[in-house]
């Protein structure tokens, strides 16, 4: 049956061709680059599967009753207030550890910039904690480049293309973060465990000095992540006789299965060591 | 038949182009564990139905694609599809004859494998486990494919695809 042969022939073809990419995309990385490009083939499929969600907003949007809208308003109105006051509070308190940074001779703490962007797609696969945003390198997102959301420390940017880019969450089974202790500044690395509640520390000794409650916050060690954005706080320290590491877990602080609205950081200094790094 | 055919290939290829959307609709994180494979079963769909027109450079085609969609590592899908829809070109003349009940046994099964090969190939040297949950979305495609055969062919013969 020559049509059987043949199929067998492509088959093996085939295989050997996708195992080869396989291997490809573990070992190099110029296969971010081409993954740039080939991901503007998926990225209308995208798109369209977030148009149910877009028009719903629009629609919710434009009939709002006018009573909600005021008391929308209202309530916004209160919390900008309230926010206004603790950034009055800063300003000065920023003065003040200008002025204390100064004293100590210091480097100063550059202001990141930081722009804001919407989620457009989530990874379909429970293994793989990844999230969609619209913002490519087109609009100056790069690859490593952190994300925060209004709480917390969401992940950090893994691939881009020129409109959409693919955001690594710290709970991935493949993520680590370097943070640190709020309250003694303890240092420490956040490993993601593939569930959207947990990070997991696991180097630190039985005797470290952390307990529940206690905020974890980014450390800025690994030039990765911005110094002093908070990650986790942790829910559960468990000492284990006979064993030399404690098991403590920490539940992410950034709403990791709900937020909408995402901020991509860009530190000066980054922006360079990244710039070093494709060189 | 004296008319000029019409293969309507664009018929199966709005249908993948669905199932690509509903494999990439954001769900919550217990239906995701059991969301079907709906890429791989329509696209069986026609391999069976329609073998001389979707074999294994379509399979290879749309893995790649499903692979960018979800940003695996780029050939994991492709190498399930192509072993897949291999394992399927050799028996769809078989497949044809079945019940609809056994052939959503070897759908059951032929997405298991294609479940595994993904599962094994992605997890390379990452500290995720879970179990066996991986395999839940197999049954549920099995379940699926009771449905979905009824409408792909209502559809097929509606648009006259050949």
């Amino acid at each position: 049956m020559f049509k059987g042969r043949s199929t067998v022939k492509k088959f093996i073809i085939y295989g050997l061709i996708s195992i080869s990419l396989i291997i490809a995309d573990y070992q190099f990385d110029q296969m971010q680059r081409i993954r740039a490009w080939l991901s503007l083939a998926v990225t209308p499929v995208q798109w369209l599967v977030d148009v149910p969600q877009r028009s719903w907003t629009w629609l919710d949007e434009r009939l709002q009753v006018r009573d909600e809208l005021i008391a929308e308003n209202k309530q916004l109105r209160a919390q900008t207030l309230l926010a206004e006051r603790r950034v009055q509070k800063l300003a000065a308190l920023t003065v003040e550890n200008f002025r204390l940074r100064d004293l100590l001779n210091s480097s100063e703490q550059l202001d990141e910039k930081v722009i804001v962007t919407e989620l457009i797609g989530i990874n379909s696969d429970p293994f793989i904690h990844q999230v969609i945003i619209n913002n490519g390198f087109n609009s100056g997102a790069f690859v490593g480049q952190p994300v925060l959301d209004a709480t917390g420390v969401m992940g950090q940017v893994t691939s881009t293309s020129a409109f959409t880019s693919r955001v690594l969450l710290i709970t991935d089974a493949d993520h680590a973060i370097p943070v640190q202790v709020n309250r003694n500044s303890l240092r420490s690395v956040a490993y993601g465990l593939g569930q959207y509640d947990y990070l997991e520390l696991q180097d630190l000794s039985d005797t470290a000095d952390i307990e529940v409650g206690d905020v974890l916050v980014s450390s800025g060690l690994g030039l990765r992540f911005p110094k002093g954005y908070p990650v986790a706080r942790v829910i559960e320290v468990r000492h284990m006789p006979g064993k030399d590491f404690a098991k403590v877990l920490a539940k992410p602080t950034a709403q990791l299965d709900r937020s909408r609205h995402l901020l991509l950081i860009e530190t000066p200094q980054q922006q360079n060591v990244f710039q070093q790094e494709g060189n | 038949m004296i008319a000029p055919r019409s293969h309507n290939l664009w018929v199966p290829i709005v249908t993948l182009l669905v199932a690509f959307m509903l494999s990439a609709l954001p769900m919550p994180e217990w239906v995701q564990w059991g969301w079907p494979e709906w890429v791989l079963v329509v696209f069986l769909y026609w391999v069976i139905a329609l073998p001389h027109r979707f074999g294994l450079g379509w399979a290879f085609i749309l893995g790649l694609l499903l692979d960018l969609l979800q940003g695996n590592h780029i050939g994991v899908n492709a190498l399930a599809m192509v072993v897949v829809t291999f394992f399927s070109m050799l028996m769809y003349r078989r497949l044809r004859m079945y019940r609809s009940w056994q052939q959503a046994f070897v759908v059951f099964f032929l997405v298991a494998i294609n479940q595994c090969i993904s599962y094994w190939f992605q997890g390379i040297g990452s500290n995720a486990s879970s179990g066996l949950w991986f395999l839940l979305p197999a049954p549920i495609s099995g379940l699926l494919w009771l449905w979905l055969f009824v409408v792909l062919r209502g559809i097929r013969r509606a648009f006259k695809v050949a």
